[in-house]
């Protein structure tokens, strides 16, 4: 037996502590590390850290977030402090959605892009105060961010970048807001998109209404001298640890992007169909102008859900998509089963001409032309 | 993990009970457990095979794994229970879990293959 795809570029055989020595001098650990690989997590690297796929399994895991609770470290990603007298115009012309519209305490999705209107990095943009903002960023993109962010720095903004200090869990699941109050003696979460910015046993913690699973559930973001005891208090109070694998089958069926997979820099928020975190009325913004020509004209891919309509093994990133002639189309930027469906399910951009909801395709499996359908997003629906 | 005493291994996870010529092919509990939560399994076609050549795929839902032929012969039955319950590799791996069968060309061939007790002082 031989490992011969993973279903993400960095992710190949899942290796256990003893395989694992030679990659931890180069990737990063996280706060978390030791009480992973105390739970039996399978570490792997990701984005330049070593972190758990899974623990157990990825199904048990993934279910556990839809019906109970479950609890992902997110620590790899990048905490970025944005701070002065001009920041929200500031962000305003860099950012897709309309700052302007954040009270303090509220947060939105958002996209960073280059002047090709192409995505660096899709991002969380939370205003903690009215001169103070936190970029939640992907732990791939934080270096090429700060790059972008510093070389339109202005006067009057301040960028501080506390990736490294910030541990980061994302508690998800239906349970996730009693299992909050029961280990915070009564504390409530905050609203949808809303953030906490609070004091708990003496260090700060930021709590976000907010996740990439499709369920309720909180993000919280604490200095990393105190992850375990959150960690720890979490899955005593009942969350069930789950790693990247679920995390990206969950969000997969939400048809929520993974950066690097199904966005990239030459790619635009509009062909991803998620225009509705772009907001052109507000004015103008890094890659608007392109933006609105593509809105006139019209995209000429746009990514599309794609089911396996049979049977048959799981899809994988780089599978092509055919038309029923057997026609190239385009290749899976990402693919998996769904464990809440039991089928297949999978993202690609379609050329125009094959957007349409029922639009039937081909996807080929490991050297099998499996019949397809292009369907409507999510593919998950409570 | 578990090794039972009366098979044979090969240092690519698979384990071989032979019974007369026939020798019949799974993936050890070390492998099972590796790959997690198995959700297809693409059998082989019937007919001859060569040692060493790929037969079988096992995915789990986040890897797809090549089986190989243990010993050359011919592939005489697969495991159709598979096709409904691919999970049974995880949950028998021993016993239910089974791929398919060989009737092998000459049985010395599995003095070639591995104990228990070298295969799991191999994995572990």
């Amino acid at each position: 037996m031989a490992a011969t795809k993973g279903s993400q570029g960095q992710v190949d055989k899942p290796h256990h502590r003893s395989h694992s020595r030679d990659v931890s001098d180069v990737l990063k650990l996280s706060p978390l590390d030791d009480e992973h690989r105390d739970l039996g997590g399978r570490m792997v690297p990701f984005a330049g850290w070593e972190m758990p796929v899974m623990y157990d399994s990825i199904i048990k895991e993934h279910q556990a977030v839809r019906t109970g609770c479950g609890i992902f470290d997110i620590s790899h990603m990048g905490q970025i402090f944005v701070s002065g007298a001009d920041c929200e115009k500031w962000l305003e012309r860099l950012l897709t959605n309309e700052v302007a519209t954040l009270e303090p305490g509220e947060a939105h999705y958002t996209f960073l892009l280059n002047e090709q209107a192409g995505v660096i990095d899709d991002l969380i943009l939370y205003r903690l105060a009215e001169e103070n903002f936190l970029l939640l960023v992907n732990a791939s993109c934080i270096e090429k961010d700060l790059e972008w962010l510093n070389e339109n720095l202005v006067k009057g903004v301040v960028l501080e970048n506390e990736s490294t200090e910030w541990a980061g869990l994302a508690v998800q699941g239906p349970n996730a807001p009693e299992i909050y109050t029961a280990i915070t003696e009564g504390r409530t979460l905050p609203a949808r998109n809303h953030i906490d910015d609070l004091v708990h046993e003496g260090n700060r913690a930021l709590v976000c209404r907010t996740g990439y699973t499709g369920e309720d559930g909180f993000e919280l973001f604490c200095p990393a001298k105190v992850a375990r005891t959150w960690w720890r208090s979490l899955i005593a109070g009942g969350a069930t640890p789950c790693g990247l694998g679920a995390r990206d089958s969950l969000r997969l069926e939400m048809c929520y992007p993974l950066n690097g997979s199904d966005l990239s820099p030459c790619r635009t928020p509009l062909e991803a169909g998620l225009g509705m975190f772009v907001k052109l009325e507000k004015g103008e913004f890094t890659g608007s102008s392109v933006l609105q020509s593509q809105k006139e004209e019209g995209c000429r891919e746009r990514l599309m859900a794609i089911q396996l309509d049979e049977k048959g093994a799981p899809p994988r990133p780089g599978y092509a998509i055919l038309d029923t002639e057997g026609k190239a189309l385009s290749v899976l930027t990402s693919g998996g089963l769904s464990p809440s469906l039991g089928e297949g399910i999978g993202l690609a951009y379609l050329p125009k001409d094959r957007v349409k909801i029922g639009t039937p395709v081909l996807m080929e499996v490991r050297g099998r032309r499996l019949s397809a359908t292009v369907v409507k997003k999510p593919f998950y629906r409570k | 993990m578990t090794a039972p005493d009366d098979l044979h291994y090969t240092r690519d996870h698979e384990w071989v009970r032979l019974q007369d010529d026939i020798a019949t092919i799974g993936i050890t509990d070390h492998a099972q457990e590796e790959l997690s939560d198995v959700v297809f399994v693409e059998l082989p076609d019937l007919g001859d095979i060569e040692k060493a050549s790929p037969v079988a795929v096992v995915e789990s839902v986040k890897a797809a794994s090549d089986i190989y032929a243990p010993v050359s012969g011919e592939i005489i039955e697969v495991n159709t229970d598979l096709v409904t319950d691919p999970a049974k590799v995880n949950t028998d791996p021993y016993d239910g879990g089974w791929i398919f069968k060989i009737r092998v060309s000459d049985s010395a061939q599995v003095n070639d293959l591995m104990d228990a007790g070298s295969y799991t002082a191999m994995v572990s």
